[in-house]
């Protein structure tokens, strides 16, 4: 084996060693400490932007963690599917790209973000920890891994959300999350453990070979979906998302919305790669439009309220998520039936992973954006913000960027998957995209509103003396802005090689499950 | 495959255990769902997820196996240890969850001099 057969291995080892040296390394000075925060986190992007471009051409990767094959074979012939696997296919890579490139730019940011606190040896861990742990949860081929992966990353992440502990807020949206999300970890562990009784394999290609349509899978695909529904922040237990989102350090809060991606991407493999005989029918599809139109919707005018701009921005991400469920809801309509994947359900799932990627950047923009001024001003209310434009131009001008891309103006990126998530789903009902484009002119209207209560207006005395934040806080918000760009700039590169891989490769589940299978 | 060499139970004595599973689950969500004191919130959490250890440990008990340990040969029915390992990973980060949860619960006393759920509302909106 060559040592790039082992990068699969590498996308979690880095960032997990990087975990445990942090306390050495930590007491060792700033300089050492900064640097090598930001190695280890580009080294997790390298690893991770070659396991991209490997899948570029539909192949998928598969790395079986101590051994060549994933079945253990008996001296007396038997042989069992028992050895944790990673498999990586277009789908996976794709959200490994967002959250790899999410987590650089967040730990660039937090270097200036965080400097002024103490307690670094427990936030940098954390942060290895939560970039393993999402990382895994897009990598992994094994349903209990999968479980493992999402303790990981959660686990680190209440921490993160209450680490300025001395703030009972932090601590009361890191509690809500904590329930929500542990209630939500053991009901899957549960519909796992029920899955294995009655299959005798946690490999998630090897189940896919074998599940039938019965009552006690459909039991355990409810418990999934609904579980990951829950970590990804869909609309009737979305409550925990804008208090973790708003409490977070900034540049944590980048991470988490890949985090609770990651949660989405097990949804998705759930849905098209394992439970495809019980997702064709159409009543799981229609169940993941109608939470995904309820989120967009109640999510934005949730927001559009808002005076807190963390807060403000938390709630847009549920009508965000509520976008991606529409998509793949639509696309899961046409799963199975060739006409209807031509006519509307590719473009719906091309048109949902593009957001997917696009969400994850102009999100974290946002944020990151949220954090300079905070850190800046001091405060989170916008009534007390005004007229920072003329001592922050490039964050402003940042804003501008990620709030005209989550808006979905043309011509940028957010306008072009918005654009096909309409044309496909007007196919399936014509008020789904009704729907969808009152949710994007609510977007627009408030955040017209943040940029003109930030931003623009009177210059303030007592903002006279804020200067633009500093420059790694800026590098870290530049890379997103370039990013989004680049999706502006390129859309028929990125969805020729990424989205077109990454729909077919959940649309084609025996290849997925060929992938492992054929290695025996 | 094991299971099909195995004969599973379908006297109630053979499921008893699966229904006080399923007992233990309802109790957990109840208290999660309608207790106010965060402590047996926590209680609530920690017995959901025994009660889904208890449910994998009986998934790896099969009438008549033994462990694969012995390698009784190919006529004799053998039960993997996944299970186990699979319990022993979920007590690991159950230990973790709880331990966590209890030191959130301590500073939340300290700041807001409450334990009741209901007090603690200062994120709303």
């Amino acid at each position: 084996m060559n040592w790039h057969d082992h990068l699969p291995a590498f996308l979690v080892m880095i960032p997990l060693l990087g975990a445990f040296l942090t306390p050495f390394v930590a007491s060792w000075g700033k300089l050492v400490r900064n640097v090598f925060f930001v190695l280890f986190m580009a080294l997790t992007l390298v690893v991770g932007i070659s396991l991209c471009t490997a899948t570029f051409d539909g192949r998928v990767l598969v790395y079986v963690m101590g051994g060549e094959s994933f079945s253990l074979t008996l001296p007396s012939g038997m042989s069992y599917p028992i050895r944790i696997l990673f498999e990586i296919d277009g789908f996976g890579s794709l959200l490994i790209l967002c959250i790899s490139i999410a987590a650089f730019a967040g730990a660039l940011f937090s270097i200036n973000y965080m400097d002024r606190f103490s307690g670094w040896k427990r936030f940098m861990s954390l942060y290895f920890l939560m970039t393993a742990g999402a990382l895994g949860m897009s990598a992994t081929g094994d349903l209990f891994n999968f479980f493992v992966f999402v303790e990981i990353s959660s686990i680190a992440s209440f921490g993160l959300i209450a680490f300025w502990r001395d703030k009972p807020e932090s601590l009361e949206a890191s509690f809500k999350y904590m329930l929500i999300s542990q209630v939500a970890a053991m009901l899957l562990l549960l519909a796992i453990g029920s899955l294995y009784g009655k299959y005798n394999a946690l490999n998630m290609g090897a189940l896919a070979s074998m599940l039938r349509a019965g009552t006690l899978e459909r039991i355990s695909l409810a418990l999934i979906v609904s579980v990951l529904a829950f970590k990804c922040g869909a609309f009737p237990m979305h409550t925990w998302m804008p208090d973790a989102y708003a409490e977070t350090p900034s540049g944590v809060t980048c991470l988490l919305v890949t985090v609770s991606q990651a949660s989405f991407y097990g949804l998705i493999r759930v849905c098209y790669s394992i439970f495809p005989a019980l997702t064709q029918g159409g009543t799981v599809g229609w169940i993941l439009i109608v939470l995904g139109c309820m989120s967009m919707f109640f999510g934005v005018l949730m927001a559009v309220v808002q005076h807190e701009i963390k807060r403000l921005m938390g709630y847009h991400s549920i009508s965000q998520v509520g976008y991606m469920l529409l998509a793949l809801g639509v696309g899961l309509l046409a799963l199975g039936n060739r006409n209807d994947i031509a006519a509307y359900g590719l473009t719906a799932m091309k048109g949902g992973l593009f957001h997917v990627m696009n969400y994850s950047f102009y999100k974290g923009l946002l944020f990151l954006c949220a954090g300079a001024l905070y850190y800046a001003t001091g405060t989170r209310d916008l009534d007390k913000m005004g007229g920072l434009a003329r001592n922050m131009p490039w964050t402003a001008g940042m804003f501008v960027i990620a709030a005209a891309a989550i808006s979905g103006l043309p011509p940028f990126n957010g306008f072009v998957s918005k654009w096909m998530i309409y044309e496909s789903s007007f196919v399936v009902h014509p008020l789904l995209p009704a729907l969808a484009m009152i949710t994007s002119v609510l977007t627009l209207a408030s955040f017209v509103k943040v940029f003109q209560a930030a931003f623009l207006g009177p210059a303030k005395e007592k903002f006279v003396a804020v200067r633009e934040v500093p420059y790694g806080m800026l590098a870290g918000m530049a890379i997103l802005t370039v990013m989004t760009l680049l999706l502006t700039l390129f859309p028929g590169w990125f969805m020729g090689n990424l989205f077109e891989n990454a729909a077919r490769a959940l649309l084609d589940h025996q290849g997925y499950i060929r992938a492992v299978m054929g290695g025996i | 495959m094991t299971d099909s060499i195995v004969k599973t139970t379908s006297d109630f004595a053979g499921n008893a255990a699966y229904v006080v599973v399923a007992l233990l689950v309802i109790m957990a969500l109840y208290s999660i769902l309608t207790q106010k004191n965060l402590i047996k919130i926590c209680i609530g959490i920690a017995v959901l997820g025994s009660s889904v250890n208890f449910f994998l440990v009986l998934l790896g008990y099969r009438q008549g196996g033994i462990p694969i340990y012995y390698l009784g040969g190919a006529e004799k029915a053998m039960v993997l240890p996944t299970p186990q390992c699979l319990t022993l990973t979920a007590i690991v980060i159950a230990l973790a969850t709880t331990a966590l949860m209890l030191s959130l619960v301590i500073l939340i006393h300290k700041h807001y001099g409450t334990m009741n759920v209901d007090e603690i509302r200062r994120l709303r909106g």
